[in-house]
């Protein structure tokens, strides 16, 4: 499956855009809600409304991300303060920070062999 | 190969599109448009069950009504967030809905007469929207994908409540049966219809994109294929003869009236202009209150 | 009757058909998100008259349902300021809604502290959810304290909302509410509106068409 960074598509820095267009809806503020389903959960993202102020925006998080129990806990913030960073360079193909950087199983081969240990089945 | 090209192989191969992404013009104006309809139809879908949240015969029903059309008040929440991130805002969408400039599904513009018809809607008229609904998980464009997974959890409560309401029924008197029956046979034609005529998959630019995940003729099997057994096995029937199952495991059935779905879809069903007046009256009348309260505190 | 059944079904009317009114608003509040929201604290009104329904309908012999829908008008006992038709104006729903909870918040204290342990459980568990209640009405009720047409609507419905109360409760809401305590007020529950009577009609019609039918 392609990753869209591959695809070459130009990311518009929308996240970044402090502009009215993206961090409002009409007059009233975005706010992004992040979700934690369980104790020991990641917070994850659950989605966006909007609000006139925090206030609202606490009421109305709970009741779009908790009124069915789905959520104990929940983080809400003003869309504007959200920072995306979605460009990263590897130009030299640092393959020591990938699993490929690590041919073991002609060397793990080798060294049974060595050792007088057959290879098990599954190796 | 040109920019769209590379885009449509890219969706076509699964790849996702995140909001801010480039994307072809086409594929943002058909997107808009068609998640546009779907939360013009979540909005409109509340106006013909709300007279029964009233009227509910039980506290439990009234709880499970009113939390079922408090559920489609928030997919539309969703949706139209969705479609104002890709440059449509909400009241401009609304602005639409009223003027009858956008369009929403059939099955919203038809009356609801009678208690059985609120079984009737819960149980199929949601079972044949989670079908589209599920076509939907695997959108290219991430950020509906992601709503339709909360919309599909909690669409799955609509159904279990619709079941529950329509099991009670006919497990009750002879009179409820008949209010059941009579609710199927009315709602047939439009489910019918639903899910939009039998173009093929290829000639579905929906599908091209890999916006839906399944042409109209395969979610309309679907249907019959999980709700028919469903009708027939509590002595129900639904008004045409013609349905059956063939041999090769495909459903056949009497033509549905296309002329009849485009008429309605184009704002002349039974209850379009009542329900978009409805929508209009009540937007006015809180206007002052957007203006005071809800837009940015000063 | 038994004193606590009357006292329970003051509270569990009120609550019922206050929910009632309140899930008039569904699709069609002032916004999406609010809907969702005013629709949660309907749900919860109807979750407690039914909770109070029960406890009653134990002490009567009957069910909660039966309580809530096959009483003929003239037997219902909420207070006068649940029973108005407020659908098509947010400021008195938000007055009625501010002022209820109030009104209610004191009634509640004293149901908590009261030597019948089982209405003093019920009305802790229903004073843990109405917290929410409170936040939403007062969030509300700040932003709308300077608009006329609230002052307007909360100038009107204040007295119903001590009527509500007891007597001997009613000054303890006006010092909360910074109204005069007005104790020639009636209490309002024994006479049905016209507001009610069509209410009564819609709510009861499904259940009426089929009697005794389970549903």
């Amino acid at each position: 499956m392609p990753t869209s960074g591959r695809a070459g598509f130009a990311r518009a820095a929308v996240w970044n855009d402090q502009s009215t267009r993206w961090n409002r809806e009409g007059t009233a503020l975005i706010y992004e809600v992040f979700r934690q389903e369980r104790k020991g959960q990641a917070f994850a993202h659950a989605g966006s409304l909007p609000a006139p102020d925090g206030a609202f925006a606490e009421v109305y998080a709970r009741e779009q991300y908790g009124r069915r129990g789905e959520s104990i806990a929940l983080w809400v913030v003003p869309r504007d303060q959200i920072q995306q960073i979605d460009e990263f360079v590897d130009e030299l193909e640092r393959n020591y920070h990938r699993v490929d950087g690590y041919p073991l199983k002609a060397k793990l081969k080798e060294a049974r062999e060595r050792a007088g240990n057959p290879a098990p089945a599954d190796s | 190969m040109s920019q769209e090209q590379d885009f449509l192989e890219y969706v076509q191969s699964g790849g996702q599109v995140e909001t801010g992404d480039w994307m072809p013009d086409e594929y943002r104006a058909k997107l808009i448009k068609f998640i546009e309809m779907h939360g013009n139809s979540e909005l409109m879908g509340v106006l013909p069950e709300r007279e029964w949240i009233l009227r509910a015969p039980t506290l439990q029903r009234k709880l499970a009504l009113t939390a079922k059309v408090q559920d489609e008040v928030g997919h539309a929440e969703l949706i139209f967030r969705v479609v104002a991130d890709l440059g449509k805002p909400r009241e401009q969408c609304l602005d639409d809905l009223i003027s009858g400039k956008a369009k929403f599904h059939n099955v919203f513009h038809y009356p609801t007469k009678t208690w059985g018809d609120v079984g009737a809607i819960a149980w199929l008229v949601d079972a044949a929207a989670i079908i589209s609904q599920k076509a939907l998980l695997k959108c290219s464009y991430a950020p509906y994908a992601r709503i339709m997974k909360k919309i599909c959890w909690e669409e799955s409560f609509h159904i279990l409540h619709g079941r529950d309401v329509v099991l009670t029924m006919m497990n009750g008197t002879d009179e409820q049966r008949d209010l059941v029956q009579e609710a199927v046979t009315r709602w047939w034609g439009p489910l019918m219809q639903f899910h939009g005529n039998p173009i093929s998959r290829e000639e579905d630019p929906m599908y091209v994109w890999r916006i839906k995940s399944q042409g109209n003729e395969e979610a309309r099997q679907q249907f019959l294929d999980g709700y028919v057994p469903q009708i027939w096995e509590l002595g129900l029937t639904v008004p045409d003869p013609k349905l059956r199952k063939n041999d090769d495991r495909v459903w056949e059935y009497t033509e549905p009236d296309w002329d009849e779905l485009k008429h309605v879809v184009t704002g002349h069903g039974p209850r379009t202009q009542e329900r978009l007046d409805l929508r209009r009256a009540a937007r006015e009348n809180t206007d002052w209150v957007r203006r005071v309260v809800l837009s940015e505190a000063a | 009757m038994s004193e606590r059944a009357t006292q329970l079904l003051q509270i569990a009317d009120d609550e019922l058909i206050l929910g009632w009114r309140d899930s008039e608003w569904t699709g069609i509040a002032p916004n999406l998100e609010e809907d969702v929201a005013f629709s949660s604290i309907a749900q919860n009104e109807i979750g407690h008259a039914r909770a109070l329904y029960e406890l009653a309908a134990r002490d009567l012999g009957t069910t909660a349902d039966e309580l809530a829908f096959d009483r003929a008008p003239h037997e219902y006992r909420c207070a006068g300021i649940v029973e108005h038709r407020f659908a098509d104006d947010w400021a008195r729903t938000i007055a009625r809604h501010w002022l209820y909870e109030a009104a209610d918040a004191v009634r509640l204290e004293a149901l908590k502290a009261s030597d019948d342990t089982e209405v003093a459980g019920l009305a802790a568990k229903i004073d843990r959810e109405e917290v929410y209640h409170r936040m939403h009405a007062d969030m509300w009720e700040e932003r709308l304290r300077d608009e006329p047409r609230f002052k307007e609507a909360v100038e009107e419905l204040w007295p119903q909302a001590l009527a509500l109360l007891p007597e001997d409760k009613r000054a303890t809401l006006a010092q909360r509410l910074n109204v005069p305590s007005n104790s020639l007020l009636l209490s309002g529950r024994e006479e049905r509106s016209d507001d009610f009577a069509s209410l009564w009609e819609e709510m009861t019609i499904v259940r009426r068409s089929i009697p005794g039918a389970v549903w």
